[in-house]
C-alpha cells in the first residue's frame, strides 16, 4: 500500500522530500521483510525469460530466480513483485533502490561490475550472441553479411559487439537500433533489415514471435560471450551472498539429483552433502541471515536448476533450447556452482 | 417585431447556382474541382470497403478474419486489454466505476441549462481524482491493492492526462502569479522555470524522471515508475499551464486590480477573490486546449515502458497469432483519440465564442 | 469620545507591514529556499553517486564509442569518440528539423488558403485535413508511417525503379548523388554573382520607384537571373557534374544518397502534423485582417495579386510569424520521437545508447537538455528581432 500511495507523495512532496537526507541505513533483506515481499526488475516481456500472460502473471527463467530468492527469505513463491524495465532503465531502477535484485537477462561485464556500482550475482545462463537471418538473402555464415542492414535493441552489450565483430573481419554494416523487442521484431518482419541480433537464446525467442517463422534461421556462428545472471547494488554484502548462494543451492541441488518432486524423501538421505544443502544437517541458511532450511523450501516451491531450465527454455518449452553450455559440469556444460559446506 | 430588426431574407441559390457559386465559379476553381472529386471518389470506395464491407466483425480467432478488409475482431478480441491493461477482471468494476464518474461529470458541460453542471464539473475538478485515489489502487477500506504496473491501456492515459491537469492546475497558477509579481527575483525564478521547462521536449523530461529522479532523492526513498512519470508530466505541464493563466492575467483590465487595491484587499485576497476567478474563467479554453496537447503526449509514456493504450496495442499488434494487424490498431487507437479531441475541441471552440463577447475592442 | 492627539503625519507602518520590507523578505526567502533546495539536490545526487559507485565528470565524452550509427552528417564511424556521437545525433536533429519546418511551412501555407478558398470542395477538403490530423497522437502517426507503410514497401530486389535512377524500397529511397569535378568553383562563383545581381537589381528598383514611380519587375528578372546565370556558368565550365546512380550490391543498394525509411517516417509525420497546425495559424492571420484593408487597396486600383502582396500578406504575416515559431520550436522538440522508430537523432543516439554504454545519466541528459534550451533561446530571440522589425511604426 505504501507503493502505491507514493503516486500521491510524489506530487505532494517533490520539493519537501529532499530535505531528509541519506536516513536508510537498514540492510537490503530488512527492508525486504518489512515490505513483506521482494521487489524484482525483469524484462517487459521476452518468452523464456519474463513475460507476462493476459491476467499479469510472470513466467520465465529470470522470473523463476527471483521466486527462488523470495522463497529463501519468506518460505513462499508467491511473495515476490515484478517490475518490469526497459534495457535502459534496469541499472539505474537497482542503483536507486526501487528495486532489490535485477534478474533481466543482463550481461556480465567488466564495466558494469566496476563502474555501475553493480554486483553480479551468478550466471542462470550462459548465452552468446548470434544473427537470425531472413532466409530470402541467402546466407550461411556471419562472414557473407557485408553491408547487411542489422536490426538491433538499443541500450545492449550486442551493440557493441556487433560493431567489434564487424570491424575486425573488415566488413560494413548499418545498424538499425530500436527501444525495445518488440519493436526490433517489427522491424525485422517489416523487412527493414536483413539481420536481427540479440543474444542466441533470445533469438528462438524472438523467432517464434514471427508471423512465419520458418522464414528466418538462426546462423551458427556465436560472436561474443553473453553470461546473463541475477545482479545486486555494492555494498550490502550479506544480500549479494544471498541471492548467490540461492542460485548455487539450485544448481548444487542438480548436480545432487534433488528435485522438487522428491525433495520431502531426500530429507531423509545420508548424504550429508544434501543434508546441508536442505537443512538437516549444520546450520547453512543462519550465516546468510535466513532459516536454517531455505534450501529445502526453494527447492520444494521453484525446484532445482534443471527443473527451472526445462520448464522455462529447454527442449520441450516453444523456445526448444539444448542445455548446450547450460549443462552442469559433470554432463558436458560449464554449469558448476560452489559447494555448500 | 419592428420593421429595423428583421433580418435580411436568407439568399437561396439553386443547387445548380450553388455549385456554380461554390464549385465552378473559374476556371481553375472547375479544374480543381475536377481533381479533387476524382481523388475523392477513387479512394472513398476502396476506403469504405476495408473498414466496412469487406471488414470482419465477428468470429473468436485469427482464422476467422478474410483478410480482404480490415480485421476489427482482433480488436474486439483484446479490447479488456486496451481498455484496463492487466487490471484484474473481476476489479475492473472500480475502473468502470470512474469512468461512469467523469462521464456524469463532463458530459453534461456540453449541454447548456443542463441543471447544476457547474457543480458537476467542481466534482470532477476535486471530489472524483479523490475518489479515483482510493479506488483504483486500492488497499484501504478493505479494497483489495491493484499495483499500478498492472495499470494500463485507455485507463492509464485518462489518469495520466488527468492527474497531470489537476494537478498542473495550482502549480500552474502560482508560477503565472510569480511571473507578474512586482519582486524582481520571485519573477526571475518564474521565468527560468517556466521557459526552461517548455524549450526541453517531454521524451527527455520522461527520460529524467524515470531514469535521473531517483539519482536525485535521498538514498532509501523513491517512487514507482508510474509515479515518476506523474511527476515529470506535471513539472512540465505547469509551465505551459502558467503560460495559459498568465495570457487571461493580463486580460483582467487594471481597474480591477486598482479598485481591489483601493479596497484595501491584500495581496492573496486581491487575486483570489477578484482577480483569478475573472481571470481562470477568460482561460477556461486555453486549459482546454493544453488539455488535448497533453492528452496527446501521454502517448510518449510507452517509450519508458509504461502501457497506455498506444502502448497496449503496439505490444499486441506483434502477436504472431495474428498477422497484419498493425493498421487496424494503429486506426483504433487513432479513432479513440480523435473522438475524445475532437470532442473536446468542439467544446473549447464553443466556449471561446461564447466567452468571447464584448473583451475584444 | 476621547479626543485623539492629531499628529499631521501618520505614523509609517510597523515594518511587518511595510510592502517593500515584506517583497524583501519574501524574496529573500524565496531564493534561500531555491539554494537550499539546489544544493540539497546536488548534495543528494553527488552522494548517492559515490555510495552507488557511479563514475562522474565529462572524461567519458573522450573514449571510443564503439557502436555504428546508420546515418551521419559528419564523419563518424566506431573507433571514436563518445563526443562524437553528441554531434552525430545534433546534427541529424538539426536535419530532420530543418526539412520538417520547410515542408511544414509550405504545406500550412496551402492547406490555409485553401481553408478560405472560395471553391467549397477544396475548402472541406482542407477542414477535415486539419481536424483529422491535429487530434491524433503525433507518436501514432510515426508508427503508422514507419511500420505499417514500411511493411507494404517492396524488398531491395523488388524495388520500385524509377527510370534507374531513382529507387524505393523497405531500406529507403535511394537517389543518384552529384559528385562535383573539377570546375565546379565556377559553378558557385556564378550563383554568387547572380545572388549580388538580384540584391543589386532589387536595390536599384526601390530607388527607382521611389523617385519616378515605374515598377520594375524584380521577381520576375531575379528569378530568370537566378537560373539562367549558373546554368550558363554550368556549361561554360564543361558541365563538371557527375551523377553516381545507386545500384544493388550484395542484398542492398549502395551509392548514391540514400533517404533511410526512419528519416522518412520522422519527416512526413511531423510535417504533416505540423502544418495541420499552422494550417490554423495561417487562416485567423489573413482573417485578422480587416476587410476595409482589402476593399480600400481595391479602390486604389490594385490588382487581385497585389492587393494580396503588398496589403494582406505583410499585414497577416505580423500575426502569424510569432505562433510559426512557436510551431518551429514544437516541431523541433517534436523531433526527439525520433528515438521510437530508431532514428538517430540526439536523443535516440546520445541519450540512448551512450547514456546507456556509459551509465553517466546526469551529464547526459544535462548536455541534451542543454542542446533543445539553446534551440529554445535562439528561435525566441530570432522572433523578438522579427518582431521589432514588423511592429506597427506609428507615425
Amino acid at each position: 500500500m505504501k507503493k502505491t500511495k507514493s503516486i500521491a507523495l510524489g506530487m505532494a512532496l517533490t520539493v519537501g522530500a529532499f530535505t531528509a537526507t541519506g536516513a536508510m541505513a537498514a540492510t537490503t533483506l530488512e527492508n525486504v521483510k518489512d515490505k513483506g515481499h521482494l521487489q524484482c526488475g525483469v524484462t517487459s516481456g521476452l518468452p523464456g525469460f519474463s513475460q507476462p500472460d493476459e491476467e499479469g502473471n510472470w513466467t520465465g527463467i529470470d522470473v523463476d530466480t527471483c521466486r527462488a530468492v523470495a522463497t529463501a527469505i519468506f518460505g513462499d513463491s508467491k511473495s515476490v513483485e515484478f517490475t518490469p524495465l526497459t534495457a535502459k532503465e534496469r541499472f539505474t531502477a537497482l542503483q536507486s533502490g526501487e528495486i532489490d535484485m535485477l534478474s533481466r537477462n543482463t550481461t556480465w561485464t567488466l564495466t558494469r561490475d566496476a563502474s555501475l556500482g553493480l554486483n553480479f550475482a551468478g550466471v542462470n545462463y550462459y548465452d552468446g550472441q548470434g544473427f537470425l537471418i531472413n532466409k530470402g538473402i541467402g546466407v550461411d555464415d556471419a562472414t557473407q553479411l557485408d553491408g547487411a542492414t542489422i536490426c538491433i535493441q538499443s541500450g545492449t552489450t550486442t551493440e557493441l559487439n556487433l560493431s567489434d565483430y564487424f570491424r575486425a573481419k573488415g566488413m560494413e554494416f548499418k545498424p538499425i537500433v530500436f527501444d525495445t523487442s518488440e519493436q526490433t521484431v517489427q522491424g525485422f518482419s517489416a523487412g527493414r533489415c536483413d539481420v536481427l541480433t540479440s543474444d542466441r537464446s533470445q533469438l528462438a525467442a524472438l523467432r517464434s514471435k514471427l508471423a512465419d517463422p520458418s522464414s528466418a534461421k538462426i546462423l551458427p556462428n556465436t560472436i561474443s560471450k553473453e553470461p546473463l545472471g541475477p545482479v545486486v547494488r555494492q555494498g550490502d554484502d550479506q544480500w549479494f551472498n544471498i541471492v548467490k548462494w540461492v542460485l548455487s543451492v539450485q544448481i548444487n541441488a542438480e548436480e545432487l539429483g534433488v528435485t522438487s518432486a522428491n525433495v520431502d524423501d531426500m530429507l531423509k538421505s545420508d548424504n550429508p552433502n544434501i543434508q546441508r544443502l536442505l537443512g538437516t544437517e549444520g546450520d547453512m541458511g543462519a550465516k546468510l541471515g535466513l532459516q536454517h532450511d531455505f534450501g529445502y523450501e526453494v527447492i520444494k516451491h521453484v525446484g532445482n536448476y534443471g527443473e527451472m531450465y526445462d520448464r522455462n527454455v529447454g527442449p520441450d518449452t516453444p523456445l526448444g533450447l539444448d542445455r548446450g553450455l547450460n549443462a552442469l559440469w559433470t554432463e558436458g556444460g560449464i554449469m558448476y556452482a560452489p559447494p555448500v559446506r | 417585431m419592428t420593421e429595423s430588426t428583421m433580418k435580411p431574407p436568407k439568399k437561396v441559390l439553386s443547387p445548380v447556382n450553388w455549385m456554380r457559386q461554390h464549385l465552378f465559379s473559374t476556371w481553375y476553381n472547375a479544374l480543381l474541382t475536377v481533381v479533387v472529386g476524382y481523388l475523392i471518389v477513387t479512394s472513398v470506395g476502396p476506403l469504405l470497403n476495408w473498414v466496412f464491407f469487406d471488414a470482419n466483425f465477428q468470429g473468436s480467432d485469427p482464422s476467422d478474419c478474410s483478410g480482404a478488409g480490415a480485421c476489427w475482431l482482433f480488436i474486439n478480441q483484446r479490447l479488456n486489454f486496451f481498455i484496463y491493461g492487466f487490471y484484474p477482471d473481476e476489479l475492473q468494476w472500480r475502473v468502470d466505476f470512474m469512468f461512469l464518474l467523469l462521464a456524469v461529470s463532463f458530459v453534461p458541460q456540453f449541454i447548456e441549462r443542463f441543471p447544476g453542471r457547474k457543480w458537476l464539473g467542481i466534482f470532477g475538478m476535486t471530489g472524483l481524482p479523490l475518489i479515483g485515489f482510493f479506488l483504483i489502487p486500492g488497499g484501504s477500506f478493505g479494497l483489495e491493492q491493484v499495483e499500478s504496473t498492472k495499470w494500463g491501456g485507455l485507463m492509464l492515459t485518462l489518469i495520466l492526462a488527468y492527474i497531470g491537469i489537476i494537478a498542473s492546475l495550482p502549480i500552474g497558477t502560482l508560477l503565472a502569479l510569480g511571473r507578474r509579481s512586482e519582486m524582481p527575483i520571485i519573477r526571475g525564478l518564474c521565468v527560468v522555470f517556466i521557459e526552461v521547462w517548455r524549450a526541453v521536449p517531454l521524451i527527455t523530461v520522461l527520460f529524467m524522471a524515470s531514469v535521473m529522479l531517483p539519482l536525485f532523492l535521498p538514498e532509501g526513498m523513491n517512487f514507482e515508475k508510474l509515479a515518476r512519470a506523474l511527476i515529470g508530466i506535471t513539472l512540465w505541464q505547469s509551465a505551459y499551464m502558467a503560460e495559459v493563466i498568465r495570457g487571461g492575467l493580463q486580460a483582467i483590465p487594471r481597474g480591477q486590480y486598482e479598485a481591489a487595491d483601493a479596497l484595501g484587499l491584500g495581496y492573496w485576497r486581491k487575486m483570489g477573490l477578484i482577480v483569478l476567478p475573472q481571470a481562470l474563467k477568460l482561460v477556461i479554453p486555453g486549459i482546454v486546449n493544453t488539455f488535448i496537447a497533453l492528452f496527446k503526449d501521454t502517448t510518449l509514456v510507452l517509450i519508458i515502458g509504461l502501457f497506455d493504450i498506444l502502448g497496449t496495442v503496439q505490444s499486441t499488434v506483434t502477436d504472431p497469432a495474428w498477422q497484419n494487424v498493425a493498421v487496424e490498431g494503429y486506426v483504433f487507437v487513432a479513432f479513440c483519440f480523435w473522438v475524445f479531441c475532437f470532442g473536446i475541441s468542439q467544446y473549447s471552440q464553443k466556449l471561446e465564442r461564447k466567452l468571447d463577447t464584448g473583451h475584444k475592442t | 469620545m476621547k479626543k485623539q492627539t492629531i499628529d499631521s503625519r501618520p505614523a509609517g507602518p510597523k515594518p511587518w507591514y511595510d510592502p517593500r520590507v515584506r517583497s524583501l523578505f519574501f524574496q529573500v526567502v524565496a531564493i534561500t529556499l531555491v539554494f537550499w533546495g539546489g544544493w540539497t539536490l546536488v548534495d543528494n545526487t553527488l552522494s548517492n553517486m559515490e555510495s552507488r559507485g557511479i563514475s562522474t565528470g565529462f572524461g567519458f565524452l573522450e573514449e571510443s564509442a564503439g557502436f555504428g550509427i546508420i546515418m551521419h552528417l559528419v564523419p563518424y564511424d566506431a573507433t571514436m569518440s563518445y563526443g562524437r556521437t553528441f554531434w552525430v545525433g545534433l546534427t541529424n536533429t538539426l536535419l530532420v528539423s530543418a526539412m520538417g519546418v520547410v515542408a511544414a511551412t509550405i504545406l500550412g501555407f496551402v492547406l490555409g488558403i485553401a481553408r478560405l478558398s472560395s471553391n467549397w470542395l477544396v475548402a472541406k477538403i482542407s477542414l477535415a485535413y486539419i481536424e483529422v490530423i491535429r487530434n491524433i497522437p503525433l507518436l501514432l502517426q510515426i508508427f503508422f508511417w514507419y511500420f505499417a507503410v514500411l511493411s507494404n514497401l517492396p524488398s531491395p530486389r523488388q524495388s520500385v525503379d524509377v527510370g534507374g535512377t531513382l529507387f524505393l524500397n523497405n531500406r529507403g529511397l535511394y537517389l543518384p548523388e552529384p559528385l562535383t569535378q573539377d570546375g565546379f568553383g565556377l559553378v558557385w562563383g556564378g550563383v554568387l554573382a547572380a545572388i549580388a545581381a538580384v540584391i543589386g537589381i532589387r536595390l536599384w528598383a526601390k530607388k527607382r520607384q521611389l523617385a519616378t514611380g515605374q515598377i520594375f519587375p524584380t521577381f520576375k528578372v531575379g528569378v530568370a537571373i537566378l537560373v539562367l546565370v549558373p546554368i550558363i556558368s554550368y556549361l561554360v565550365a564543361g558541365r563538371p557534374l557527375e551523377w553516381e546512380i545507386p545500384a544493388l550490391k550484395g542484398f542492398n543498394f549502395g551509392g548514391g544518397i540514400t533517404i533511410i525509411p526512419e528519416l522518412a517516417a520522422l519527416w512526413i509525420a511531423l510535417s504533416l502534423y505540423t502544418a495541420s497546425f499552422i494550417a490554423e495559424i495561417v487562416r485567423s492571420g489573413i482573417l485578422s485582417v480587416s476587410k476595409g484593408q482589402t476593399e480600400a487597396s481595391k479602390a486604389l486600383g490594385l490588382p487581385h495579386g497585389l492587393t494580396l502582396r503588398l496589403v494582406v500578406i505583410p499585414q497577416a504575416m505580423r500575426v502569424i510569424i510569432p505562433p510559426l515559431t512557436s510551431q518551429y520550436l514544437n516541431l523541433v522538440k517534436n523531433s526527439s520521437l525520433a528515438t521510437a522508430i530508431g532514428y538517430p537523432d540526439l536523443v535516440a543516439v546520445f541519450m540512448g545508447t551512450t547514456l546507456n554504454q556509459t551509465g553517466q545519466a546526469v551529464e547526459v541528459v544535462a548536455m541534451t537538455m542543454a542542446v533543445y534550451l539553446t534551440i529554445s533561446l535562439l528561435i525566441s530571440l530570432f522572433m523578438n528581432i522579427y518582431n521589432r522589425a514588423v511592429a506597427i511604426k506609428e507615425r
